[in-house]
């Protein structure tokens, strides 16, 4: 018993670390996110406000539901596999609303060389030229068609 | 790109971790270092460096509560950080370090002074009036209890908690090495000998600060410094730190003859990048000078002021030199590309959030905080006031 | 108190449509979505990439990129010779703009576009010390911005470099394999600006997706396949040069 009485010190001690301890509990049951731990160690509501973003490239099927002319005319020619958001940029504004935004038009001179002007890290066999030899400053759409490019093929403006 | 030479990933050229992220193992470091000298007194009996014991104690004290600052500040969300208390995710070393210094804080260093100190709180809260008293009072726990018999668990206790502290505080220091270590993105930093370098390191730095310390208040103090004290703390530096630079000699060794994919790229990068801070400032001034003076102490038989002398110079560059390692590890692992091709430049602020000004107020921070301690828990017997049937100093 | 039969008709289909629900876990903007019948990928064919860099600007359109930072980028290789080991990169703004003309026309030059691989054994997740990066269940890795600390355990873990923070945010940011789009039957940005369908999103779980027959008939690698992170973005025709 006195053995008891002279370690009470150390019996306080252990109280406040107990007692510590359960406002750690108690305070973590309230601060812990209700969804936390759903699938795995992370907030489960984490995906579905993470999948809520807003969209800003509508997609090439939005815009082949619309513009249907110039489907048929692309897809006949070498851009069939170009998106038009590839050229035109993120249009979902555009499709959900088309009457009041509408997308700018494109200049040729700086959007073509993007992907044409003549680089040794491009595929061979794509189509690259320089364009300072190639069209002397002037854009491209005076000579190419851009839904439809190749010249020999009736895309010639 | 300006200050990048060759190639990096894009998202690469900025440095993750700053200067404050080297400032925390440094921190942490001291604290390990200074309680494993304690513990030389009170768990090996080393009876030489007892005069350093509450000294030790409370220095480990004043930069553990100091450690967790760096880190705040550098957090993007410092308000979020009680989340790892919440929801530690169980694989990140991370996280699990929170509780590794928590344990280490409550578990080990406070519990231990009080129960060095214990005796002293009770005395102190019977002794002093106002608001001293109260802050004494409450550290009693309400027990004012100092039979012989409550001295005698004290010490025991005492002696238990020093027993679990050892590990504790290579468990404290080496989880902050396997934070870098485990890093597999990152050669520079991932090697085993990661803990065991950043502890031996940390011991190091430690005796380092607590010999200088000790000089220091003496001097301050007009005390006469307990020469035997002190050669046995400077012998036990001069070990450690023939441990220490053995390890970091056999990572170097290692890396140079294996000489994998991406030791040119960090060889370059230590030749150049690193060249000031690590082959000068770290290995040359950090450690082979404070080696070689505190081996000149051992093999020549010089004064008690050369001796002196030597010390105090082999403390402070020892300092700096594990400052330096910190620095290389952190900085030095992000100046180069993980594609090894190329290298960025630390651009460090001045006034900013994690700017140099920053670190160095931290880094006074745990002296202003000693001061503090040492004026609530005096570390000198004579100083204790009250009718002290004996003028032993406390057990 | 006593369950009767009745109890447990109206308790039994409630029970299913909430077990229904923590299944799919249904953003409630794609509610035919169901996580578990998906495990995203995606496929990148060297030979095709064009180093436009549509990809880059379509990621920073969509996702409000903040400029220097990149969640996805174009790196331009040219190996001189035999020297696998010593290729010469650059990524100019991450090839957001193209690529200026090559100084060095000699030697092996082509394009490699980098995103974040989605691995499955991602060490980035791993070190996350509260949980605020995670593999999703379809195999999207993620960052919860509103949990994440901005400690940047993961930046430094990511093999790749891959990651950054937003400053804008304070929190860790990267790639989502616009897991907005693609969680309601689009494709990811970057896919669907690419002019040379180099770069194509796809789901390992759909038997039908084209992946699976390429898989078998091409030779593919994952890049640092030595980090053994189960790196899910497959590289068609990757030079042994590539870092």
């Amino acid at each position: 018993m006195s053995t008891f009485k002279d370690a009470s010190h150390l019996f306080r001690l252990a109280a406040v670390f107990v007692a510590g301890f359960l406002v750690f509990l108690i305070v973590r049951g309230f601060l812990v996110p209700k969804s936390f731990g759903q699938y795995g160690h992370y907030r489960g509501n984490a995906m579905a406000e993470i999948a809520a973003q807003p969209i800003n490239f509508a997609g090439h099927q939005t815009c082949e539901s619309c513009h249907t002319d110039v489907l048929e005319k692309k897809k006949v020619g070498r851009h069939a596999r170009v998106n038009c958001e590839a050229c035109h940029g993120p249009l979902a504004k555009h499709a959900d609303d088309p009457t009041s935004v509408s997308p700018e038009k494109l200049d040729t001179a700086v959007l073509c060389v993007h992907c044409h002007e003549a680089n040794p890290a491009k595929p061979r066999g794509f189509p690259q030229v320089v364009s300072a030899d190639h069209s002397t400053g002037l854009p491209c759409d005076t000579c190419h068609q851009p839904h439809s490019p190749a010249i020999s093929t009736g895309g010639a403006k | 790109m300006p200050g990048v030479e060759g190639f990096m990933y894009p998202n690469e050229v900025e440095l993750q971790w700053s200067v404050l992220i080297v400032l925390y193992p440094f921190l942490t470091g001291l604290v390990a270092g200074a309680f494993i000298l304690a513990s030389l007194e009170r768990v090996f009996n080393v009876q030489a460096v007892k005069p350093t014991y509450r000294l030790a104690l409370l220095t480990a004290l004043s930069f553990l509560l100091v450690a967790p600052l760096p880190l705040q500040l550098h957090l993007g969300h410092p308000e979020r950080s009680y989340e790892m208390y919440l929801t530690p995710h169980r694989s990140s070393a991370m996280a699990m370090f929170g509780f590794v210094y928590l344990w280490y804080l409550m578990a080990v260093l406070v519990l231990e002074i009080w129960l060095d100190y214990r005796r002293d709180i009770v005395l102190m809260s019977q002794s002093n009036t106002g608001f001293r008293r109260w802050i004494y009072r409450i550290l009693t726990l309400g027990s004012s209890n100092l039979s012989e018999h409550a001295l005698h668990v004290d010490e025991r206790a005492g002696w238990l908690i020093t027993l679990i502290g050892i590990p504790s505080a290579f468990l404290l220091h080496g989880y902050v090495g396997f934070i870098f270590g485990s890093v597999k993105a990152n050669p520079w930093w991932s090697t085993p000998m990661m803990p065991v370098v950043f502890l031996f390191s940390a011991m190091v730095s430690g005796i380092a600060v607590v010999m200088l310390l000790y000089m220091l208040m003496m001097w301050l103090r007009r005390q006469p410094i307990d020469m035997r004290c002190v050669d046995t703390v400077a012998r036990y530096l001069f070990y450690t730190f023939i441990i220490d630079f053995s390890l970091e000699m056999l990572d170097l060794v290692h890396r140079i003859y294996e000489s994998d994919e991406s030791f040119r790229s960090l060889d370059f990068m230590v030749h150049t990048k690193l060249y000031v801070s690590h082959i000068v400032v770290q290995i040359i001034l950090g450690t082979l000078t404070p080696i070689g003076i505190l081996a000149l102490t051992q093999v020549l038989k010089l004064s008690e002021m050369g001796r002196k002398r030597i010390y105090v110079l082999a403390g402070c560059l020892t300092l700096i030199g594990i400052f330096a390692m910190r620095w290389n590890v952190v900085i030095g692992g992000q100046l180069f590309s993980k594609s090894f091709l190329g290298y960025t430049t630390y651009k460090m602020g001045l006034v900013a959030r994690e700017g140099l000004l920053v670190a160095i107020v931290l880094t006074l921070l745990p002296f202003v905080i000693l001061w503090v301690l040492v004026k609530l828990l005096p570390p000198w017997p004579e100083r204790v006031s009250g009718p002290v049937p004996e003028a032993a100093p406390a057990p | 108190m006593n369950i009767t039969r009745r109890h447990l008709l109206l308790l039994l289909p409630a029970a299913a449509v909430a077990w229904e629900h923590v299944l799919a876990g249904t953003p409630e903007s794609s509610p035919n979505y169901r996580m578990t019948e998906h495990w995203w990928s995606m496929l990148i064919d060297i030979p095709k990439c064009i180093g436009c860099g549509n990809c880059v600007r379509a990621c920073q359109a969509e996702n409000n990129v903040p400029d220097g930072y990149f969640r996805t980028w174009v790196e331009r290789y040219h190996v001189s010779d035999w020297d696998l080991e010593n290729p010469q990169v650059d990524s100019p703004d991450g090839g957001k703009k193209g690529f200026p003309p090559s100084k060095d026309e000699s030697g092996k030059n082509f394009f490699v576009p980098k995103l974040c691989n989605h691995c499955a054994e991602s060490p980035c997740t791993q070190v996350c010390p509260v949980g605020a990066t995670f593999v999703s269940p379809d195999g999207v890795v993620l960052v919860d911005k509103t949990y994440c600390l901005g400690c940047r355990y993961c930046v430094q873990a990511c093999p790749y470099g891959c990651r950054f923070i937003n400053p804008k945010t304070n929190t860790a940011e990267k790639c989502t394999l616009c897991y907005h789009r693609i969680t309601k039957g689009l494709t990811t940005a970057c896919c669907e600006s690419c002019p040379t369908g180099a770069r194509q999103l796809a789901d390992l779980k759909d038997p039908s997706d084209p992946i699976h027959e390429f898989l078998k008939t091409h030779s593919v690698q994952v890049l640092k396949p030595y980090m053994a992170t189960r790196a899910k973005v497959y590289y068609n025709g990757l030079d042994g040069s590539v870092r």
